[in-house]
């Protein structure tokens, strides 16, 4: 069996496309998300996406295998906001373990009915509340959430992660690199404590705006050399901005990179009604020129990507060669 | 083909920008007045609760040119560890700030940690040290790791603070091998601190502190090239507190020295430096003694500066500001202020020089320039400090602006002369517009804005998009704005790579402006081998300011090919250059052959050559070669600079070329009707396969004929094949293969040589001898043109211009032995027989393998589509003995053969 490690040196690997944009697709009620167990739940849940793993597992296990289908090598956990933090929203915040080794569970059962060789990624979100940016105007020094809470909501989320048996940590969406590094510390505490052996980690930023920088004010060359420290498998971008803003950065980063090299933008950038509406083809098109100029060894989607984006990827991608790694040189001179 | 990408080693940090510390970079300042501990006046503000006034003392630092900024909380009567929470989050708060990274200095640990959780940049922490056993610092490190901050690591262990050169040395050898060993830290990440003891206090046991700091570092950097040597730099001057003025003197001489050694950064109050050649000679000899503890015996030195001490005490201010400047010429007063950042009567001396000189424009490019040259050279030589410069360009910056209203004025007066006298306006609208900007990640525009200056004044309109500019920008609005020429400016090395992006990414817009580089780290070569190669519609490096109206000038005019061509080819002579200095990088031979180009046979049918063995072709039409005829290097022949056919328009060659084309094409007309030359060809095609290695074998009648050719061994990027002819032939293993050869020959021009000889008419006699070469390359032309479409018939439908043929867009190639791709001469005997050249066609080898006429062409046919042509470049020794196995020669005898591709 090869191992990833392998795969990344000999092609470009699919990672998998939108999972919202393909629950909303079910038309789910709020009876569906709440499930038997949470019929009598004192709020509405209707929304929380990553219940489903507990609620509607069948939905989840089975959106995780058309992405398979259409050629993902690698699948994402339903647990952008599988956190006790996020899960506040809810009031579920003490099922954030549960949800996390359920999403896993969701994801390894699609790979075992689809019978291919895949991989599946422990999706880690961005959290509600950031570690950098006050939410209050008049008090800039004032934070919603201290560094400590949030190390302890993404340790118990990789633990979750790990137990259900994932096969990667991907820290993604990161507009706070305080966040990711605060998700990096607790996967470093926590393969330390356990004395597991660690996970490869794969890290994900997001570029909000034209300027090329974070939301937290970074630019990209800044990002990446705040979380090196993560010695990542690979370092990347994802959604905000379709393939056609994202490119310049993409090519940045190809360039700066030591690791392995990521990219999932949206299918384009929403439409005046909000809808994303680039086509699998044009989407195709863009990453396959990104290939073809040795920027990116995994390449997806985000937000309004469906498994025909992702087919068209794949089918874009599948003869062309990977970016090589860069050399790390050891020496000055 | 993707370019392998190298990543070196450098510290990087990062606030909302990243700082890369490469081994060309300045002494980096770490701004210290955000420190309770050395800053009075913060310290008050902290504990007052003045975190507002707090944060505009860090912002002074970075104005000030500090690029990193060190905070300490460390007072008894403050909770560090709020203090510290609340100012960092406040900072994050200020992107005017927190673009700088951020160095956490505490020396309790619970306030580092607090400091760390606050910073989402790349930290330094300041400091760990094993000062309480290695268990300890093994545990802060990791916690320091964890949040992926550099560290500072102090001098300083169980017995105590490193003072002596051997104890500071080891101490830092040992940490650095548990950072590195057990704990996985980068080298690179690593910063030591080697502890900055004060001198000069009368003790004679501290005399030598400065000396032990010096060769402290200088041994450790010579260790562990990888770390970083920083230190508290004021320390040092302790025993002079209160006198400012020798103290700084002190810092800059002890820096001076200190970097030299291979310090790298340092805790400074970044606004209060002088400069290093500034300092008064008798002043900054006393210093030199006692820091380098030289003429110090009994205290000598100390007790030499102290006295000097005392004598500026007496004086008290007036010293320190010594306005005898004031009373030198107005061009040695702008020098003073730009080299001292001095603004203080910068308007008034401007006013003066512009009264002084007949235009406004040249007070720029005059004293100006020439006192910006000077801070270029200290700063170059490591005597000036970046926020130095820094201070230098806003002096300028604030003579400029007192010059540019007159600059406008002249302008608008000529065009108002324009006006009267009814001429068009070379100034106004339509102006041929200039592009400029200083590429993305560097924020250096000094040059460039001078150069927009000067070519603004000399009727251009600028459009200047400022500094660190990334590539799309540019060419979005040179596309908006339709520029007419780009130019980007440059500083610091990384620049060089985002100069070629951005000349890639040109070509990949198809768009068609040239583009100027210039700056400090760019060059000639650099633009020849890296960037030119990505744009094909004109890169020209540009020296200084001075040169780029001429160059754009003549971009704009009739002439703009001439020079692109011109430097075209003297860009291509300077990668040739380039590739023959790189010699020492070349792969063992081995691995070059396993790196060979690996074409995709299965796929490729080879078409079956429709001409069986040998073909004589005698008295070939000499009016059909004559078509063919590539008049490039004739002009070349004839020394004529240029290109065809730009050399006919050529303004000083122009007439003298369209006289000598007219006389060749004249005997031409003769030569072809007359019949005075005879083209005699000879060719022929066998099947043939490779061995995956550098061995071609023919099947001939005469059984198999094996050619041995030569591999590239100069060291290419990852991915580059090692290029072999050998590689664009079908291997045995999957199929079989087709080559072919060729031999051409002009007979008869030495009958009409000798005839002009002997008239002493030299100028029908060279004519006719270039022409004879021309013939013979011609006919290879032709003859190569007939075998891809009818002889051998692999391309039948080809359709190409003449121009295109020189171009060499046809497909497949005729290397031919001696050049190139296959310089080994001796091949030729091989040929010579497949094809029985003499016999056939009169070609006699001399014993260097020289082909007799001298109009004489012959070479191989390879048909893959994607062959092509190569340089072999330099072998190794490892090559040379194989190929001379494989030839049956001596060593001594391949050597002689190959000697101009060998080390």
């Amino acid at each position: 069996m090869k191992t990833i490690l392998d795969c990344l040196k000999e092609r470009i690997l699919i990672i998998d496309g939108a999972m919202g944009t393909m629950i909303q697709r079910h038309k789910l009620t709020e009876a569906d998300y709440r499930g038997d167990r949470f019929k009598d739940w004192h709020c509405d849940v209707k929304g929380n996406n990553d219940l489903l793993n507990i609620t509607q597992p069948q939905i989840i296990t089975g959106i995780h295998k058309q992405y398979l289908d259409a050629g993902a090598d690698i699948i994402e956990t339903n647990t952008f906001s599988s956190t006790a933090i996020a899960m506040a929203d809810y009031e579920m915040q003490s099922l954030a373990y549960e949800l996390n080794v359920a999403a896993a569970k969701c994801a390894r059962e699609a790979i075992k009915q689809s019978g291919k060789q895949a991989w599946v990624a422990g999706a880690i979100g961005p959290l509600n509340k950031t570690l950098s940016l006050s939410p209050d105007v008049n008090n800039p020094g004032f934070r919603a959430v201290t560094f400590d809470e949030v190390v302890t909501a993404y340790y118990e989320q990789v633990k979750g992660l790990v137990d259900g048996g994932v096969d990667i940590l991907l820290i993604e969406t990161i507009f706070d690199t305080l966040n990711a590094k605060g998700a990096i510390f607790a996967i470093k505490k926590y393969f330390r404590d356990t004395k597991k052996e660690s996970l490869p980690v794969m890290i994900s930023g997001t570029i909000t705006d034209a300027s090329g920088r974070t939301l937290s004010g970074q630019t990209l060359e800044a990002f990446y050399t705040s979380i090196m420290h993560a010695r990542p498998l690979s370092v990347g971008l994802n959604c905000a901005l379709g393939a056609k803003e994202m490119r310049p950065h993409i090519e940045e980063l190809s360039q700066i990179a030591s690791c392995y090299v990521s990219a999932y933008p949206n299918a384009g950038l929403p439409n005046a009604m909000g809808e994303y509406d680039e086509h699998p083809e044009d989407t195709g098109h863009y990453l396959e020129e990104w290939a073809k100029e040795g920027f990116v060894n995994i390449v997806g989607g985000c937000c309004g990507t469906t498994p025909e984006h992702i087919k068209h990827i794949a089918d874009h991608v599948k003869n062309l060669k990977p970016r090589q790694l860069p050399v790390v040189e050891k020496e000055l001179a | 083909m993707q370019e392998t990408t190298f990543i070196k080693p450098y510290l990087r940090l990062a606030g909302l920008e990243p700082l890369v510390i490469r081994p060309e970079t300045n002494f980096v300042n770490i701004g210290e007045r955000t420190n309770v501990t050395g800053s009075k006046k913060f310290a008050r503000l902290i504990k007052e609760n003045k975190y507002e006034e707090a944060l505009s003392v860090a912002r002074q630092q970075v104005e000030n040119g500090a690029q990193v900024l060190d905070v300490n909380m460390d007072d008894a009567l403050l909770d560090g560890v709020l203090a510290m929470t609340t100012f960092l989050n406040l900072v994050q708060s200020e992107p005017d700030i927190a673009k700088i990274p951020i160095m956490i200095d505490s020396s309790k640990f619970e306030i580092i940690e607090a400091g760390l959780k606050c910073v989402q940049g790349k930290c330094i922490v300041n400091s760990i040290s094993m000062k309480e056993g290695e268990a300890k610092f093994i545990e802060q490190a990791i916690i320091c790791q964890s949040y992926g901050a550099s560290v500072i690591v102090m001098a300083f262990d169980e017995q105590g603070q490193a003072d002596t050169k051997q104890r500071k040395v080891e101490i830092c050898r040992r940490a650095y091998k548990i950072l590195t060993e057990q704990v996985g830290y980068d080298p690179q990440d690593i910063i030591f601190d080697p502890n900055i003891f004060a001198v000069a206090t009368g003790l004679e046991e501290h005399n030598n502190y400065g000396v032990d700091f010096i060769e402290a570092t200088r041994e450790i950097k010579q260790m562990m090239p990888l770390t970083k040597v920083s230190g508290g730099v004021s320390n040092l001057s302790f025993s002079f507190r209160g006198n400012d003025h020798v103290r700084e003197a002190m810092h800059s001489v002890f820096l001076y020295h200190a970097i030299k050694a291979g310090m790298d950064m340092g805790i400074v109050n970044a606004g209060q430096l002088v400069v290093y050649d500034e300092i008064e000679p008798q002043l900054r000899q006393l210093c030199e003694d006692v820091i380098l503890n030289r003429n110090n015996d009994n205290n000598e030195a100390t007790e030499k500066l102290i006295s000097f001490a005392e004598t500026v005490k007496a004086k008290g201010k007036e010293i320190i500001k010594d306005d005898a400047w004031r009373n030198t010429t107005v061009e040695e007063r702008l020098r003073h202020a730009l080299v001292n950042g001095i603004t203080d009567y910068i308007d008034a001396d401007t006013e003066e020089a512009r009264l002084k000189y007949p235009a406004p424009l040249e007070v720029i490019e005059g004293p100006l320039m020439d006192g910006m040259n000077v801070v270029g050279d200290l700063f170059g030589a490591g005597k000036m400090f970046l926020p130095q410069v820094v201070k230098s360009a806003r002096v300028m910056k604030k003579s400029v602006a007192v010059l540019t209203p007159f600059i406008e004025a002249e302008k608008e007066e000529r065009r108002q002369a324009h006006l009267a006298a009814g001429t068009t306006n070379e100034e106004g609208a339509g102006a041929p517009k200039v592009l400029l900007a200083t590429v993305k990640g560097d924020v250096h525009d000094i040059g460039k804005n001078i150069v927009g200056v000067v070519l603004g004044c000399n009727g251009y309109d600028i459009i200047d998009l400022g500094v660190m500019v990334p590539a799309d920008k540019i060419l979005d609005t040179a596309e908006k704005e339709k520029a007419d020429i780009i130019g980007l400016s440059g500083l610091i090395t990384p620049s060089l790579d985002e100069m070629v992006h951005v000349a890639h990414e040109m070509k990949r817009r198809n768009m068609k402006q040239p583009l100027l580089i210039g700056g400090a780290t760019t060059s000639r070569m650099h633009t020849a081998v890296k960037i030119a190669p990505q744009y094909d519609n004109g890169v020209l490096h540009i020296l200084d300011a001075s040169r780029s109206v001429t160059a754009v000038s003549t971009l704009l005019s009739k002439e703009k090919e001439v020079l692109l061509q011109k430097t075209k080819d003297e860009y291509e002579g300077l990668r040739n250059q380039f590739l023959n200095k790189n010699k020492k990088d070349l792969i063992p031979y081995k691995e070059a052959v396993i790196t060979k180009e690996y074409f995709d046979w299965k796929n490729y049918k080879p078409a079956k050559p429709a001409l069986d063995g040998v073909k004589v072709l005698k008295e070939f039409d000499l009016g059909t070669i004559a078509k063919y005829i590539d008049w490039g290097p004739f002009f070349i022949a004839w020394e004529m600079p240029g290109h065809y056919p730009q050399v006919l328009e050529d303004k000083i060659f122009g007439t003298e070329a369209k006289r000598l084309l007219n006389d060749a094409q004249k005997l031409i007309e003769k030569i072809v009707a007359e019949k005075w030359f005879t083209a005699d060809g000879v060719i022929g095609f066998w099947p043939a396969a490779s061995n995956n290695a550098d061995t071609i074998i023919l099947q001939t009648d005469n059984g198999e004929v094996k050619l041995e050719s030569l591999r590239q061994q100069l060291k290419k990027a990852v991915g580059q094949p090692s290029y072999s002819l050998a590689d664009f032939i079908c291997p045995a293993e999957l199929g079989t293969d087709y080559m072919g050869s060729f031999a051409v020959t002009i007979h008869g021009a030495r009958k009409h040589i000798d005839r002009f000889a002997a008239d002493h008419d030299e100028y029908n006699k060279i004519l006719v001898q270039i022409l004879a070469d021309r013939f013979v390359e011609a006919f290879a032309e032709c003859l190569h043109q007939k075998v891809r479409k009818e002889y051998w018939g692999y391309e039948k439908n080809e359709t190409l211009t003449n121009e295109q043929l020189i171009k060499e867009e046809y497909k497949g190639i005729r290397p031919a032995p001696g050049y190139p791709a296959c310089p080994d001469h001796t091949e030729k005997l091989k040929l010579f027989e497949l094809l029985n050249v003499t016999r056939n066609i009169g070609i006699e080898l001399t014993e260097s393998l020289a082909m007799n006429p001298p109009a004489s062409v012959c070479g191989w046919y390879i048909a893959h589509p994607q062959s092509h042509y190569f340089g072999l470049g330099k072998i190794g020794k490892d090559q040379l003995e194989d190929y001379a196995n494989r030839k049956g020669m001596t060593i001594e005898e391949a050597e002689k053969w190959l000697r101009p591709v060998l080390e």
